[in-house]
């Protein structure tokens, strides 16, 4: 007996809801985030309004002047470069460190294992709390950073207070937080290569910068392309760490782009350029996104074994 | 096959400690100021010995914080409370809405499904401030503004998409074969769906919930922008205190303890599963 027949014995009911079922069971979630849709057309909307929150009453649309204005607006460009800034040089270094660290920690050992398990807390720390104790670290009066630094001659070092190393400050945090991210993943993807190209170079005596540069690298760079572009899309639009350390500050040193958004919106509200910055970001990660959504597949066929 | 000199070993090994000694120095030192008073932390050269001292806790604890000042009340418990209030329910709601919808991606490929799914994981990577923004001055208007409601319904972005993606791969590894038998014995879609397809799945969903709680105790700009003070979960509850409560930072490392240790010891015992949970379902550990 095959199924076919046992399914025309069914009442017939059944085959209608065969077809809805899928959307009954995608619908509730589905109608949770249309509600979510709706605040982002308002967005939309908002971007092309001058709309103070002080001066309702002169709310009307200006269409593109909030981003035509942006071009002659010194302070838009020093958002987009802290912006960029601060995702290339925290990726960067954070790619850098995490393929090291997995590359130390790739063979099995108990030892390697429980260390790699040690460096996912800095990962589960909430990133605002993390730059909290990162920021009594390097309190001016006891903090045991500004003390070391005092130590190595940096005497009277202001961290994240001063406009010089608040950048660097706060990178410090990002690093910290994050680096532990792109090393899991890149451990994970190290330890499923195949080990036959390994075995084979080391018969043939291959050095080791070669089997580096030639079968490792390559071989792991799905896994690389996705941790990097997963941080790339979170760290442009990082807002935790920055405002819990220094709210955007001193001055507008800081002031990446959700940060100015939230202190144009709080602050300023003016509702208007905050919209427009917003949607400026949202057009940078929408990009990445879709680079990052086709390594992300790949990955993801490859794990589930289909590639 | 594996020819390491000496000298290669120790610099392997002082490397990682390096590195050990960089990502869990902050943790200890913090955990070290939770128990000093704010004479020995304001010590110069910063101690390493020192007699510990609960008063930190007990503060945070009763609530009543004792400065040359006065008595000053800190409401922290509350915040630790709106953590786990705010995340447990948001997890629930999200696991209640997600795993069938999960379910669904995975079994039927239906009109728009991929669309539908790619659309939820877009949510996770689109900036926050873009919707938070309009959604406060919406939440005025709804009487949402400041309730555990309105948040909850926020928070299923960081909890939705992470469940339904974890969540789907785990019912696509499930061999369909399974379920056409048990459907052919004559047992209803719910019925399998309840008795192979939930339970095969199950450790995949406890661990995928486990995450979407750890990711909703992290976050920090919804409730930011969304909560005022006796909503604020932990993340932004300490912000505040800091400002508040001035100098007593024994009280603030003993709050930061605090707040950090739920997820710590999550992340410990669901480790095993957090590769998969950190590249949504892309890498498995």
């Amino acid at each position: 007996m095959t199924a076919a027949t046992i399914q025309r014995n069914r009442p017939s009911g059944f085959r209608i809801s065969k077809r809805v079922l899928p959307y009954l069971l995608s619908l509730p979630a589905l109608l949770v985030c249309i509600g979510i849709l709706i605040p982002f057309l308002t967005s939309v909307v908002y971007s092309f309004q001058r709309y103070r929150l002080s001066q309702p009453w002169a709310r009307q649309f200006n269409w593109g002047d909030n981003y035509i204005s942006f071009f002659t607006d010194p302070k838009f460009w020093n958002t987009l470069e802290i912006s960029l800034l601060y995702a290339g040089i925290t990726v960067v270094l954070e790619l850098l460190l995490g393929l090291g660290i997995a590359m130390l920690l790739q063979k099995r050992s108990t030892l390697n294992n429980f260390i790699s398990i040690m460096l996912l807390m800095p990962l589960m720390t909430a990133p605002a709390l993390a730059a909290l104790m990162w920021k009594l670290m390097t309190n001016p009066g006891f903090g045991v950073l500004s003390y070391l630094a005092s130590l190595i001659g940096l005497q009277d070092f202001r961290w994240a207070s001063s406009p010089s190393t608040a950048l660097l400050t706060v990178v410090l945090v990002d690093i910290w937080v994050y680096t532990p991210f792109i090393m899991i993943l890149l451990l994970a993807g190290l330890r499923s290569l195949p080990t036959q190209p390994f075995e084979a170079a080391a018969l043939d005596g291959v050095p080791r910068s070669f089997v580096f540069f030639r079968i490792t690298l390559p071989m792991l760079t799905p896994y690389i392309l996705t941790a990097t572009l997963f941080r790339l899309l979170d760290s442009i639009q990082q807002f935790d760490i920055i405002y819990a350390m220094t709210q955007g500050g001193p001055g507008d040193t800081l002031t990446v782009f959700q940060v100015e958004a939230y202190l144009n919106f709080f602050q300023s509200t003016n509702v208007g350029r905050s919209a427009a910055l917003m949607i400026i970001l949202w057009a940078i990660t929408y990009f990445l996104s879709n680079i990052f959504i086709k390594n992300w597949l790949r990955l993801r066929e490859r794990a589930r074994g289909h590639a | 096959m594996e020819h390491t000199s000496l000298l290669e070993r120790i610099l392997r090994g002082i490397a990682l400690a390096l590195v050990v000694i960089f990502f869990m120095f902050p943790i200890v030192w913090i955990l070290m100021m939770s128990f000093q008073t704010n004479e020995t932390i304001l010590r110069i050269p910063p101690q390493l010995v020192f007699e510990p001292t609960l008063a930190n806790y007990t503060a945070l604890i009763t609530g009543k914080l004792m400065t040359a000042a006065g008595t000053l009340d800190i409401a922290f418990m509350r915040n630790l409370w709106n953590s786990v209030f705010l995340s447990v329910t948001s997890v629930a709601v999200a696991l209640l809405l997600g795993v069938p919808a999960a379910y669904a991606f995975a079994r039927h490929k239906f009109r728009g499904s991929e669309d539908i799914a790619f659309t939820l994981l877009s949510f996770r990577f689109a900036p926050a401030l873009l919707v938070l923004l309009p959604l406060t001055l919406y939440f005025q208007k709804l009487g949402l503004a400041n309730t555990y409601i309105g948040l909850i319904w926020v928070y299923q972005l960081i909890c939705l998409p992470l469940i339904l993606w974890i969540v789907r791969g785990y019912f696509e590894d499930i061999p369909a074969d399974i379920e056409y038998a048990y459907r052919i014995a004559g047992h209803s879609w719910f019925a399998t769906f309840r008795k192979i397809a939930l339970p095969l799945a199950g450790p995949g969903i406890a661990a995928a919930g486990l995450l979407a709680f750890i990711f909703a105790w992290n976050n920090f700009v919804f409730a930011l922008v969304l909560a005022s003070a006796d909503k604020q979960p932990v993340t932004v509850g300490a912000l505040a205190f800091i400002t508040s409560s001035g100098i007593q930072y024994g009280q603030i490392s003993a709050a930061i303890v605090l707040s950090i240790t739920p997820t710590l010891a999550l992340a410990l015992y669901a480790q095993r599963y957090l590769v998969e949970g950190l590249s949504l379902g892309a890498v498995k550990g």
